[in-house]
Order: structure tokens, then sequence, then C-alpha cells
């Protein structure tokens, strides 16, 4: 009886770390911010795909002589 | 139980808050005497090379315009004219401000390095940390001259236009320089005389604020009487055809007509938005007719390339 309540009493071990994502806590986004993220999302690699285009319609106007530039 | 969240609160800026930070309007002004140096540059430039300036020197301006907004949002908070901006209308983080602001700066004065040429990025960037540190950091707050010299950082995108077509600078787009910083002054100082209790809540020495409305209009009228005859002068130095004098010279004329009303103005202030309002429209149609003097080709007379 003694032997199983000081088993009782024992702190119990800790539980393992949470695996990626589980159990926490996270930001839940409104849907505003869902809508405003998702915009911002779409103009950033809107922009991004405007300087590819640059750069590669660029580097053909200038032929080979592109890399050729006085600094 | 409850969760407090020791980060800010997730953004709900959107695509247009961004382009509110570039400040679209000015940016509208900066890309126009950008392109007028471009154009009335001599030689000839790629249309997609001049583009590519023009896309450069719009997203620059549009990066100071964010920081300053950035820095500014405390003065833009306390004036009813600015107190909507994406910042004190609390819509943008200043940090996200300030991100957006350098991130566009250094793609813009990179790009144009890369794609264009290094004496237009230098002189992009030098506009850039102009208005930003010398302007927007320093002389806003400390000094009535605040946008005299500040003027410098809006004068220069003509010479970047123009150092984009040809790799250096000249007479010509040091005349266009001049011309908006003279034209600057009463520009600003026009929209002060009827906005003074804003600044001055706000805390910015503009000139009406330190020394006072007569003062100001004094001011206005001896920067009028400067900028009529430089704003003629491309045609007398023989840059440009008769039909730009004759339009520098009447647009002119009515420019120190409107000083003299300002000067004059006792109540109200309906002579200093008439002021400002053609301010606008003066600098506009002088660029626009060096536009139309260059695509004419010397049609109306131009005696120089």
């Amino acid at each position: 009886m003694t032997m199983s309540m000081s088993m009782n009493e024992k702190t119990p071990p800790p539980s393992p770390p949470p695996l990626a994502g589980e159990g926490r806590v996270g930001v839940k986004l409104t849907e505003q911010q869902q809508r405003a993220r998702r915009a911002r999302s779409i103009a950033i690699a809107v922009s991004l795909g405007v300087l590819v285009i640059l750069f590669y319609i660029v580097t053909l106007v200038k032929g080979p002589g592109v890399l050729n530039r006085p600094l | 139980m409850s969760v407090t969240l020791s980060h800010a609160e997730p953004s709900i800026a959107g695509v247009g808050d961004y382009i509110a930070l570039m400040k679209p309007r000015v940016m509208s002004l900066v890309v126009f005497t950008a392109f007028v140096g471009l154009l009335i540059a001599p030689g000839h430039l790629h249309p997609v090379i001049g583009l590519t300036a023009l896309l450069c020197i719009a997203v620059g301006a549009g990066a100071a315009g964010a920081l300053n907004m950035w820095y500014d949002a405390d003065i833009d908070a306390r004036m009813t004219r600015t107190a909507a901006r994406p910042i004190p209308a609390g819509r943008v983080a200043p940090g996200e401000a300030l991100a957006f602001g350098l991130t566009l700066a250094v793609f813009a004065v990179v790009v144009l390095g890369l794609l264009v040429n290094v004496v237009a990025a230098g002189l992009l960037a030098l506009t850039i940390a102009f208005y930003v540190l010398v302007y927007t950091m320093w002389l806003k707050r400390s000094t009535p001259q605040n946008i005299v010299i500040g003027g410098a950082a809006g004068a220069l995108p003509p010479m970047i236009g123009w150092a984009a077509a040809t790799g250096g600078t000249a007479i010509e787009p040091i005349l266009l320089f001049l011309i908006i910083f003279f034209w600057t002054p009463p520009h600003f100082w026009a929209l002060s005389l009827y906005r003074a209790e804003d600044y001055a809540r706000a805390g910015v020495p503009m000139l009406p604020v330190v020394a006072g409305e007569a003062e100001t209009r004094r001011q206005i009228l001896l920067y009028s009487l400067v900028l009529a005859p430089l704003g003629a002068t491309p045609w007398f130095l023989g840059y440009a055809g008769p039909l730009y004098g004759v339009l520098a010279v009447a647009a002119g004329a009515v420019i120190v007509a409107l000083a003299l009303r300002v000067r004059g103005e006792r109540n109200g202030h309906a002579a200093s938005k008439q002021m400002f309002a053609f301010s606008i429209l003066y600098l506009f149609l002088l660029f626009a007719m060096l536009l139309v003097d260059r695509v004419a080709g010397g049609m109306f007379g131009r005696f120089t390339a």
C-alpha cells in the first residue's frame, strides 16, 4: 500500500516534445487578414515575375554586349 | 485559457495600401519629368532600356515616398491632409513600411545600374538618400528652408532621365533641375499658406508658421520672379524652339501675376489656392512643351541639336 502511494505521488514523466505543428497554439488569421496576405503574396510574385522578364528582355536587347558595362 | 501573443497582429495591409505608401501622384510627376529628360537627350536609346530606366525611377521615387511616410508617421497623424495615410490610419505597421521602402530602393538602384548605367543609378541613389536623409530626417523638422533645399531631390529626376540616355550630364538637364528647384518653394509655400494650422499643429517649421504669412507671400513673389525668366532659359539658350519660348514667357507672366495677387491678398486664401493649382499646370506645360519641341524635331525653329 505504502509502496503504491509513493508510486502515485511521483511526478509523471515529461511528455515528449510535440511534433511539428502538433498541439501548438498558432495565430489564427481572420478572413480579412488571409485575403490581404494572399493579395500581397500575389503582388510579390507578379513583381518578381516582371523582374525576371525584364532581365530576360534586356539581355536579348543588349545581346552579347550585356556584360560590357563600363564602371 | 487566454493566449497573449508577444508579436504584432498579422497585417491587414492590402496592395492598395502599399501603393499609397509610394505616393503615386508625386511619383507620376517624377516619372514625367524624368521622361522629358530622357527624351530630349541626344542620341538613340532603345525603347526597352528607356522603359526600364523609367520603371526604376518610378520605383525609386516610390521607395523615397514609403521611407518618408515611415519616418513622418507622427507628423502625418497630426495633420488633417495626411492623417488617413496607411501608417497613421493603422493599416500598415511602421516596420513594414521601412522594409518595403528599403527593399524598393535597393532594387531600383541596383536594377538601374545593371540594366541601364551606373551614372543614372548613382543619381537615383543620391535622390533617394537626399530626400530621406537630408529633407525628411533633417531639414523638414528643423528649418523653414526645408522645402527650398529639399527641393533638390524633386528636381533631380530630369537629370536621371538624361543620364540614363547619355551616361552623363549637360547644361540642358541642369537647366531643368534649376527650373524645378526654383518652382518648388512658391508651389509648396502657396499650399502651406492655407495649411499653416495643420503644419503648426504637427510642429513642422514651414515658413508661414515661423515667419508669418506676410513674409511667405513676399518670398513666393521673389521666387516667382526668378522662376519666370528661368523657365524661358531653354529657349534663350537655343535648347528649345520659339513655341516653347512663347509658352514659357506667357506661363511665367501668369505665375508672377498670381504671385502678386498672393502678395496683395489680405483676407482668405483664394489667391494662394490659385497659385498652388496653377504652379502644377505651369510645370506640366513647360515640360510637355519641351517634349513636343523635341518630338517635332526642330519644326519650330530650334537652332541647336
